[in-house]
């Protein structure tokens, strides 16, 4: 990217993604359309078999709405990298939000970057991702 | 009870290659699922319109391009190291960007065990695949990294 993007500084927080609870027709969905078909996330006798209660969702799930918080802040061709922890799984009616907020400038082989730290948290204070992203700001 | 030992001496053992086709229809999909409101990922005039050649692969989405083809080929790997697919979760997942994917592109996945390592006395195993995508062309377009976590079963 050749163009600049202004005004973002050490403590600039993104718009937040709130999310609506997920469904199990979204599991459904998510499946087959990312690939990921590991029956624990679809399949109830499974997830019984491995003495789970139910289903739960993929943790890619809340990682892609990760990727829809920043692409909804940024154009993704200034996507550097993206990084997650899944540090509890997300229970079916989950109702995520997902939050970022810079936390350094940085340059890099000559380019100005923001590093993004990111959070995943459900509607009862569960936190079920964190990561960081790094967002090209500008070419110097 | 405790997970069977991976053995360390799968560390650095290549998988196999597998070239796959980035399919519009199958993004589309992906954005539905995810709630995706923006038109560059489901539109196509909306994406050139932007500037790009088709759709674009959107961040996470590699993850999952060369899956789908049903569990026991997509996670066969997994149950040749001994482990029970039902114990595995997902710990970590870093990606790193060199270049956009579009719809209609060919990309290679190559693959290979990069870690092996155990914790709480081997109550807790992690297994690190590292994943290079490049277009068919050579042209890098993404590292990728995930940690899986193998627990014991309980049940």
């Amino acid at each position: 990217m050749s163009t600049a993007l202004h005004g973002v500084t050490v403590g600039t927080e993104l718009p937040p993604l709130a999310l609506p609870p997920i469904s199990r027709t979204t599991l459904a969905l998510f499946g087959p359309a990312s690939g990921d078909l590991n029956p624990i996330h679809l399949d109830l006798d499974v997830a019984r078999s491995a003495g789970l209660d139910d289903v739960f969702a993929h943790g890619m799930l809340s990682m892609a709405y990760l990727g829809r918080l920043l692409t909804g802040w940024v154009d993704q061709r200034r996507i550097r990298s993206l990084a997650t922890r899944f540090v509890a799984v997300t229970p079916v009616h989950g109702q995520p939000t997902c939050t970022g907020r810079v936390a350094a400038i940085t340059e890099v082989d000559g380019e100005r970057r923001a590093e993004v730290e990111l959070a995943v948290v459900l509607a009862d204070g569960t936190t079920t991702l964190t990561g960081t992203a790094t967002i090209a700001l500008e070419e110097s | 009870m405790s997970p069977a030992a991976i053995d360390p001496s799968v560390v650095g053992r290549v998988l196999p290659e597998r070239e796959v086709e980035v399919e519009r229809g199958r993004l589309r999909s992906f954005a539905l699922a995810i709630g995706e409101t923006d038109a560059v990922y489901t539109d196509l005039d909306a994406a050139r319109t932007a500037g790009h050649p088709d759709l674009p692969v959107p961040p996470t989405f590699l993850f999952g391009v060369g899956l789908g083809r049903g569990p026991e080929q997509d996670f066969g790997w997994i149950a040749e190291l001994g482990v029970d697919l039902r114990a595995v979760l997902h710990g970590d997942q870093a990606f790193t960007y060199h270049a956009l994917a579009h719809a209609g592109d060919t990309l290679t996945l190559a693959p290979r065990i990069a870690d092996v390592f155990s914790r709480k006395g081997g109550a807790l195993q992690f297994l690190v695949r590292e994943t290079a995508v490049r277009r068919t062309d050579g042209d890098p377009v993404a590292d990728l990294r995930e940690t899986l976590v193998v627990r014991g079963i309980s049940s």
